[in-house]
């Protein structure tokens, strides 16, 4: 496992750059792995982060992308509840994205 | 993550067998899987000490129990019919990559370590031992093979390079080589249920949504029903269905169907998964774990049919696998085996593929659609590999390629093949089959989808197709994934009964 230092913090992440314990996550975490995905971190994608937050602290999972559009519809307006929208913020895949910013698990199985 | 460097190949007219270029994917190696996954399988996580003991005795096991994977070792005359047949070779023109040399990694220590005349003289007959380079090749190109199966048919012998690369991968975990990304996959579906680990309360959570958004759309009290006993149908269907798109648009359509049938059906938490990783990693014994969750969910619920989602790989095992995995096949004297039989209704077929039920209430005018509201697409149909080259539909022998087909052209106006080379029994691979859909193999999933893209192109360009229509979970993530490297929009993407479901009229 390799370690990257965040603000002072040695933090551990796997392969790919994912936090290996959850709980190492905050905002200046969120920022420095943002920057690792070439993403710029604005509001619009905070929204996107904190839900996801909220719905894992609930499930233990991340939301499947139809129920992450509907609550960003919901937030912001239905021209924003669609996955385009979700990977004008998220290039690489919002699920995978996203979720890594966010300090959660890569979500794999046959997606 | 935002993704390694690597040149993508260009489109061409035709796909073209490149200039070998030894060595050109000898850098891609998949992530090592970690001691939680490896341990719960039973394997170890690092190399042990007696790694190339444990290895051969491994093969010793597997050459004992599988007699096709000696017949297949055995049987190569390198005569070359299938180096230009993998998709592999095609878009990454590592020789490596073709499958007679991918299997002759294992073929030499084969020859070395279980025949004469490669024991006593192994200069003369290309023996070799095994060593630990060897062993890191092996584990590079056998996470470079889908097992989609092309090969073999253009194998004048029938070899089957994927028993040669399932047995390799069994090998490599034996030793602690195991991948990461089927390594922990298979350790979720054991423990949660599904691949994606998708725990109860958030799958019945994002079901709930579903139903609100059906009903939405249509004014009609869709519903899918989770957990519910004594349903007439159990669904099986891959659990990307539940999380991505556009896998969702598909279980939509399967429940729109359900409805207008009038059926009862259900899906269930404990087996929230068709796909099964067992089969990629030659495991028998993980195989029949994963199939076992089905069985116990069919039984606890008392389903009398099971039917099967839009998945591959899935289709494959439950078709071929199922009856001795886990019924009656396995145990004549085994009492669930017999429990199951007496209550699975035996008018239809066990298991029945979604395809074949939809095509079936087609043709007996249960359902009825307007195909206009799929006028704005121009569709063509991937073959996924292994519903292909290793099971069938309905009762007619190519079943599997005319019942997807049928069930589109009965939903919508245009419908045009791609070519004949690529399609049916000569399909090739979406590139991220049998355990390569993963982001750390992206350079080969890229690579090995050129085959497929130039043949969509010349659909995309000659008939203006504009939908890549699927029945796989992997294929539509692959191509989804895949599609803008080669400058295409990822919505072009979709399934077979995402299109049932633009199309079905209800009421």
């Amino acid at each position: 496992m390799a370690t990257v230092n965040i603000a002072g913090k040695d933090i551990e992440v796997d392969e790919e750059g994912y936090l290996t314990n959850l709980a190492d996550w905050n905002r200046d975490v969120a920022e420095y792995l943002a920057k690792e995905e070439k993403v710029d971190m604005t509001d619009a994608h905070w929204e996107v982060i904190d839900f996801l937050r909220e719905y894992y602290d609930e499930y233990q999972i991340a939301p499947a992308i139809r129920v992450l559009t509907k609550a960003i519809g919901k937030k912001l307006g239905a021209d924003k509840g669609n996955n385009k929208y979700l990977y004008e913020l998220f290039p690489y895949g919002p699920a995978k994205q996203a979720c890594k910013i966010g300090g959660l698990p890569k979500p794999t199985g046959c997606i | 993550m935002a993704g390694p460097e690597f040149e993508v190949p260009s489109l061409t007219e035709y796909t073209e067998v490149p200039k070998i270029q030894e060595g050109a994917m000898a850098h891609l190696k998949s992530f090592l899987a970690a001691e939680a996954s490896q341990s719960y399988l039973g394997y170890p996580y690092e190399l042990p000490a007696d790694w190339k003991e444990r290895a051969i005795d491994r093969m010793g096991q597997i050459l004992d129990r599988f007699r096709s994977v000696r017949v297949f070792l055995d049987a190569c005359v390198h005569c070359g019919a299938c180096t230009d047949k993998c998709h592999y070779f095609l878009g990454t023109a590592d020789p490596n990559n073709m499958p007679v040399a991918r299997q002759e990694l294992m073929r030499k220590v084969y020859r070395r370590y279980f025949t004469l005349p490669g024991k006593i003289a192994p200069w003369l007959v290309g023996a070799e031992d095994l060593t630990e380079d060897k062993l890191n090749k092996w584990y590079n190109y056998y996470h470079q093979c889908s097992e989609c199966r092309r090969c073999s048919v253009y194998c004048p012998y029938g070899i089957d390079t994927a028993e040669i690369t399932m047995a390799g991968r069994e090998i490599l975990n034996y030793v602690g080589y195991g991948q990461k990304y089927s390594s922990e996959i298979l350790m979720k579906v054991q423990k949660v249920g599904n691949n994606l680990g998708l725990p109860g309360p958030a799958l019945a959570d994002t079901l709930e949504g579903l139903e609100e958004d059906m009903e939405a759309d249509t004014g009609l009290p869709i519903k899918m029903p989770l957990d519910v006993k004594g349903a007439e149908i159990l669904l099986i269907t891959p659990s990307a269905d539940f999380f991505s798109e556009p896998h969702v648009e598909s279980l939509i359509g399967y429940a729109k169907v359900f409805h207008a049938a009038g059926v009862s059906w259900t899906l269930s938490t404990y087996a929230s998964e068709a796909g099964n990783f067992g089969l990629f990693n030659g495991n028998y014994e993980t195989m029949r774990d994963v199939a076992m969750r089905i069985r116990d969910a069919a039984l606890e619920l008392g389903a009398k049919r099971i039917i099967v989602g839009e998945c591959g790989h899935a289709w494959r095992v439950a078709y071929a696998y199922w009856n001795t995995l886990t019924g009656i096949g396995w145990g004549g004297e085994d009492p669930f085996s017999k429990q199951l039989q007496d209550q699975l209704d035996l008018r239809y077929p066990q298991p029945t593929h979604i395809c074949e039920y939809t095509w079936d209430l087609i043709q007996r005018g249960v359902l009825k659609f307007d195909k206009s509201l799929n006028d704005d697409r121009v569709i063509t149909f991937h073959d996924s590999c292994n519903v292909a080259r290793a099971s069938r539909m309905g009762d007619e022998p190519g079943g599997q390629f005319a019942i997807p087909r049928n069930i589109i052209r009965a939903v919508a106006n245009n419908f045009r093949d791609m070519p004949e080379d690529t399609i049916g029994e000569a399909t090739f691979c979406c590139g991220g089959g049998g355990g390569m859909l993963t982001d750390d193999l992206i350079e080969a999933r890229v690579k090995g989808a050129l085959p497929r893209m130039n043949a969509y192109n010349s659909v995309v360009r000659k008939d203006g197709v504009n939908f890549l229509a699927l029945i796989c979970a992997i294929c539509k993530a692959q191509f989804t994934k895949v599609l803008p490297y080669y400058g295409f929009d990822r919505g072009m993407v979709g399934g077979v009964h995402q299109l049932v479901s633009t199309a079905i009229k209800l009421d």
